[in-house]
């Protein structure tokens, strides 16, 4: 797994490294399956929904029955390849092959993944920090059933005195992401999962449900002095559900083998579980008892053989990916990199409203602080909540037509009631007085207050404060500041 | 033997659409034969009496009501009983599936019906169709209706000897290296292997996935035309069918073979018994009588195919069976965990051959034999096509001996498992290169048990292999005298 991009990398993984012992780095290479946003599942017709009752989304197929046949799902497949293309992988003809073992949620006692011939090969994803993670794969396999353990004290499988099995996952699309060990600290793990996610879910390809089990992560991790070129003994941990178990269990077991070094010992190859109760990983089998698989390539299936015009009609659907809009923000902020606000604005909920914004010629600044600010205090938006409402009030803010403070009460109206800015703006009471009105309360203002009048009027410029004060106590705040300056302005020059 | 049961699938849909007979009629004659012969044949696994009748009396009320229920309209057909049928038990031979009703049915199945077939019951198999003798089913032996002291070849021994016994006009077979020309030429009837991927395998229990073929038996070349006209076809639950249109295969009956060139494969002569050779020399002259151009052709490559065929065929199998875990479906031996209950199940649940074949399999896709084994059985699979290829640029079909000897004895192979494998070096050449072949019955030996020859094709070209068939029926002296009890038994029955 070696490769040039690691060792370009060095100077940014003694960097990351700090929070462990002085003079060792962390090694680690994430797998991340994602489950694919289908109507069907991947190799027959079955519905592909999360928490439906138990074994009611099966047939012959996805139950493994005597007999049965698998037949692709080319929906699947093309979701898989614009997880590679989004990715900057190759994709490439490919063939499926059989993963043999025997384990009940598995109903063939196989799995049909990809073995030596992946969809997509070769990509890499950018952080936001400016790292490059080499991505060795992107390969495209069937999920497994369920199985749920009763009885017994930890429901854990030892001890269980009964296992239920629910088939509705079974042969639900995954694509595993397989990266290049180039990961330097639970930081950039968490930062990875997470640029990854937004990638996935930008493109339609996932929910990016981490706590549905639709985005799982499996961690590969090791440890060397700093310097040693060959990468030492590595564990692979399973059950991270969360980006917090991620950092957290990296983090321990990073620094459980650096001890084990110092002390003396070995380092043994194992698949260890993170157990997020008690903060541990736990060894769960060693390299010699894994299990050959015996792949071999999987008969009932044809070859793969995507051509150009197929790649390049998915290519033209990925749209923006999270990476081109942060690029985009920045530029349009006139800034040099990203900070959270670009961050909270790109997202998949934000971003649907900043891009024809910006489209609209708004100004980018109001544009992204008012989504990344009013607007994401305000999700999740109620799929009712049109983005036009949204251009129109930004507009009326820009145009000076009502004030910040009224744009915020009136984004919230229109969130709460689903109603149109100029609606929202009415039922608040907060429509713009005309300037024969305003005219009319500031010569109400003025004759009330002659000495001051007459002190702007010659020159006195800190006393615009005491007028516009006066205007806006008349008006209940109604006013518009920048008009009531205007109109103030004149009248000294008139008088 | 009564007149109905000399009637071919293709007079018995013709009668039953002109109302000629009753398509009730036919199935109950057909029903009382199976069941006079069965306590003697062991043919069939499951006899479907009630399904049948009902299906039956469902052609009748379309006929009378002036539909037409189809091309093999009351035409009774047996499936081997490795093909699913919903509402029928589909045990595949094997202890371990004992009691699995299957929810779905077979693309063959569906299509058979669906021309106003009537399937009367499931047949006997060799343990998950591996075998040459049929000796390997969990249920016994099926006997052959010609000599009862002898096997009825295998896998689809069952099928095979159903039709031979006249007890159904049609049955099903699947043939994986020969599981349905072998008992088909020591029958003495017509069986055929189509192109792999010709017909859909959806609701086949597979045994070996790249290899599994389902194709016909029947008395006559054109009741396999008809029914292989019925079930070939694209089938979109089937990823390897092809989508490619078969011609037709009846209306090549008549047609000329004259300047047909037919080739002798030198390598299946060379290690077949002498009456079985002299049966395919007479095959020869006769198209040679016929305007065909006969020549001898070597296919060197064939020799490896016995070889491959024991690493592909079980590697898929030892895949392919591993469902069979006590978790789902069939048997289930409890143990005192998953692990424990899948041994035990499976220790049980599998016969010796079967046993066998995963052992063989699971080790030659190991990691660190994959390569010397599996892999290197795949490239020989190459060499056999590209050798079929190379003949094919010579002759048009090749003919060949089936199986090297006529029907063996009961127990005569059973305790070799070599010697038993050898049964199919003939045929498993097809198997693995993906062509069409059929047997066809042709002479008698001196003890009068059937001789077969086989004709192999080209990828898709059924409609020559037929067209050869056809012609070579005429002078065909190969249809058997039954036993003397069965004959009893059907004039009793």
């Amino acid at each position: 797994m070696a490769n040039s991009e690691t060792n370009q990398n060095d100077l940014a993984v003694r960097g990351e490294s700090e929070f462990l012992p002085d003079g060792w780095e962390l090694i680690c290479g994430l797998e991340v399956h994602t489950e694919l946003k289908t109507r069907t599942k991947l190799f027959c017709g079955c519905a592909n929904v999360f928490g439906a009752q138990a074994n009611t989304n099966v047939c012959p197929t996805c139950l493994g029955l005597p007999g049965s046949l698998p037949v692709l799902n080319e929906k699947a497949l093309e979701i898989a390849a614009m997880i590679g293309l989004a990715l900057s992988a190759r994709v490439q003809a490919s063939i499926f092959h059989r993963k043999n073992y025997f384990y009940p949620d598995m109903p063939k006692d196989f799995q049909i993944s990809q073995y030596d011939i992946p969809l997509n090969a070769d990509g890499h994803l950018m952080l936001p920090s400016g790292k490059r993670i080499g991505i060795e794969r992107a390969h495209v396999e069937e999920d497994t059933g369920k199985i749920t353990h009763l009885g017994g004290t930890s429901g854990r499988i030892h001890g269980a005195e009964r296992a239920l099995i629910d088939y509705n996952r079974s042969g639900v699309p995954l694509v595993e992401i397989v990266s290049r060990p180039d990961i330097a600290s639970p930081e950039e793990a968490r930062e990875y999962v997470s640029e990854l996610r937004s990638t996935l879910v930008a493109i339609g390809a996932s929910d990016g449900k981490m706590e549905e089990g639709s985005l799982r992560v499996d961690a590969n991790v090791s440890v060397r002095p700093i310097g040693e070129t060959p990468f030492r003994t590595r564990c692979e941990i399973k059950n991270l559900n969360s980006l917090r178990s991620l950092v957290r269990a990296i983090t321990f077991e990073a620094h459980r083998q650096v001890a084990a070094y110092l002390a003396g010992e070995k380092v043994t190859q194992q698949t260890r579980h993170w157990d997020e109760s008690v903060g541990r990983t736990v060894a769960l089998r060693n390299k010699e008892e894994a299990e050959d698989y015996r792949y071999f390539p999987e008969p009932d299936l044809v070859p793969l053989r995507p051509s150009e015009e197929w790649i390049e009609g998915l290519r033209s659907q990925l749209g923006e990916l999270p990476k081109e809009r942060r690029a985009r923000l920045v530029e349009s902020l006139g800034l040099t990199e990203t900070n959270d606000q670009i961050e909270t604005a790109i997202s998949v909920e934000l971003y649907p409203f900043v891009r024809p914004a910006l489209a609209a010629g708004l100004d980018p600044k109001i544009t992204v602080a008012r989504c990344a600010n009013e607007l994401a205090s305000l999700a999740p938006l109620d799929d009712g909540f049109e983005i036009s409402w949204f251009i129109e009030l930004l507009k009326m803010e820009i145009e000076g037509k009502v004030s910040a403070t009224q744009a915020k009460s009136i984004l919230a109206e229109v969130a709460k009631n689903l109603i149109p800015p100029r609606v929202a703006q009415e039922r608040l009471g907060l429509s713009q007085l005309t300037d024969d009105q305003l005219t009319k309360t500031i010569n109400e203002a003025i004759s009330q207050n002659p000495k001051e009048w007459e002190r702007f009027r010659t020159g006195e410029a800190q006393l615009q404060g005491f007028f516009v004060g006066k205007i806006m106590k008349a008006t209940s705040g109604k006013a518009d500041g920048k008009a009531v300056v205007r109109i103030l302005l004149a009248l000294a020059e008139q008088r | 033997m009564s007149e109905m049961n000399n009637m071919s699938a293709f007079e018995i849909a013709e009668s039953v659409n002109n109302q000629k007979v009753t398509a009730t009629s036919v199935v109950e004659k057909s029903l009382a034969i199976a069941e006079a012969l069965n306590s003697k044949l062991n043919a069939f696994l499951a006899l479907d009496r009630d399904g049948a009748l009902r299906a039956a009396a469902r052609v009748d009320s379309i006929i009378a009501s002036g539909g037409s229920p189809g091309r093999l309209a009351g035409v009774p057909i047996a499936l081997k009983d490795n093909m699913c049928k919903v509402g029928l038990p589909t045990t595949c031979g094997s202890k371990i599936l004992q009691g699995w009703i299957p929810p779905y049915d077979a693309t063959v199945t569906k299509l058979l019906e669906s021309e106003g077939a009537i399937i009367v019951g499931k047949t006997n198999l060799d343990e998950f169709a591996m075998g040459s003798s049929t000796e390997n089913s969990a249920y016994g032996p099926t006997l052959n209706p010609v000599d009862l002291t002898r096997v009825p070849g295998g896998s689809s021994g069952g099928s095979a000897s159903s039709v031979a016994a006249g007890i159904v006009p049609i049955a099903l077979g699947s043939d994986t290296g020969g599981s349905i020309r072998q008992p088909a030429s020591l029958c003495g009837v017509v069986g055929v292997k189509p192109t792999y991927g010709r017909v859909s395998r959806y609701g086949l229990v597979a045994f070996a996935s790249s290899l599994d073929q389902i194709g016909p038996f029947s008395s006559t070349v054109m009741d396999s035309a008809l029914t292989l006209e019925v079930i070939a076809g694209f089938d979109p639950k089937d990823s390897t069918s092809y989508e490619e249109q078969m011609g037709s295969l009846s209306a090549q009956k008549g047609l000329s073979i004259e300047g047909l060139r037919v080739g002798i494969v030198t390598e299946f002569v060379e290690g077949s018994d002498p009456e079985v050779v002299s049966a395919l020399r007479d095959a020869a002259d006769a198209l040679a009588s016929l305007g065909a151009d006969v020549t001898e052709i070597s296919i060197p490559e064939t020799k490896l195919g016995l070889s491959a065929y024991y690493l592909i065929a079980p590697a898929e199998a030892s895949s392919n069976l591993a469902r069979f875990d006590g978790v789902r479906f069939g048997l289930r031996v409890e143990g005192s965990n998953i692990e424990e209950t899948n041994v035990l199940t499976r220790t049980k649940g599998f016969g010796a051959e079967v046993k066998r074949r995963i052992m063989l399999g699971t080790y030659a896709l190991s990691s660190g034999y994959y390569d010397a084994y599996y892999a290197k059985a795949q490239q020989v699979r190459t060499l056999i096509k590209s050798g079929f290829e190379r003949a094919y640029q010579q002759v048009d079909v090749l003919i060949s001996p089936v199986s090297p000897t006529t029907a063996f004895k009961l127990g005569e192979k059973s305790l070799d498992p070599l010697t038993m494998y050898l049964s199919d070096v003939c045929t498993i050449p097809s198997n693995l290169a993906g062509h069409p072949a059929m047997s066809m019955p042709y002479a008698l030996d001196s003890e009068g048990l059937p001789i077969g020859v086989q004709i192999l094709a080209p990828a898709l070209r059924e409609d020559l292999m037929f067209r050869l068939a056809f012609a070579l029926e005429g002078s065909s002296r190969g249809a058997p005298s039954l036993d003397a009890s069965i004959k009893e038994a059907i004039n009793h029955g």
